[in-house]
């Protein structure tokens, strides 16, 4: 096991990420999306920790706190989802343009 | 091949496997638990590279939180909706977009490629030092952030009087 596998494997997961959030439509779906993306940086964030830097645990701390403001970003934007599905009963983004121009 | 590097292609297989998933399963039900396996997979890869902590975490709060309140939103937007979600029309070009990104990626990993410690265990010990000592007052406004947040999605999913 070394770094170049790891790195590999986060970019890999990371595209997947992209495509996902790029593709699809559905409002949930591009949060778990981001997800992917996010899982994707903490890999390689921990990997770069271990292999680099074992005597500052930097990567590591920085993973805990997108743990954290991915938690925050999950719960809001959930709300954010349902209340418009409430008002618009729909999770399509592309039907919420009610800002677009 | 090293039982370690066995281990990583089975985890790695895991969460791409289920990154796939995520992203192409129509029933989006079935994409959450894709997600879950993903998620789960990652955090045996912290395992591997004997981060602890990082692996508790990781379970506790996305398999535990993340995925959860995914499928409680999931529920609460009517569930038969969403049972045939269909992609964007323009999703070659996402493809194209999502391949390029990997490409670049891979190539700056192959070209650049630093000296590297080998494994060892960190303890939790100096984790939380770290965590609790120099990093203290980021940490706290990491809580607060969490909490404006709740808050926030409390205010914002709460039902209007008269609604």
């Amino acid at each position: 096991m070394t770094l170049l596998h790891l790195e590999l494997l986060s970019a890999a997961l990371f595209a997947i990420g992209l495509y996902g959030f790029l593709a699809r439509r559905n409002a949930v779906l591009l949060l778990m999306s981001v997800e992917l993306m996010l899982n994707a940086v903490n890999i390689n964030l921990v990997a770069f920790a271990v292999f680099l830097d074992p005597a500052r645990l930097l990567g590591q701390v920085i993973v805990v706190f997108v743990i954290t403001i991915a938690a925050a970003e999950v719960g809001l934007a959930l709300a954010i989802i349902l209340r418009l599905y409430r008002n618009r009963s729909t999770a399509n983004v592309d039907e919420i343009d009610l800002m677009k121009w | 091949m090293t039982p370690s590097l066995i281990a990583l292609a089975f985890l790695a297989a895991l969460a791409l496997g289920g990154g796939l998933g995520v992203v192409i399963s129509r029933n989006v039900v079935y994409a959450a638990l894709f997600l879950l396996v993903s998620l789960g997979a990652v955090a045996g890869l912290y395992l591997l590279l004997l981060t602890e902590f990082l692996a508790l975490v990781q379970v506790l709060i996305y398999g535990g939180a993340v995925v959860i309140v995914i499928v409680f939103a999931l529920m609460l937007t009517r569930l038969q909706d969403f049972a045939k979600t269909r992609d964007h029309h323009q999703w070659p070009l996402g493809l194209a977009a999502a391949l390029a990104v990997l490409g670049l990626l891979a190539a700056t990993f192959v070209v650049f490629q630093p000296a590297v410690h080998p494994l060892q265990s960190t303890g939790i010990q100096e984790l939380g030092n770290e965590l609790f000592v120099r990093w203290a007052l980021p940490f706290e406004i990491a809580s607060l952030v969490l909490l404006v947040a709740l808050i926030g999605a409390l205010i914002i999913s709460r039902a209007d009087r008269g609604e």
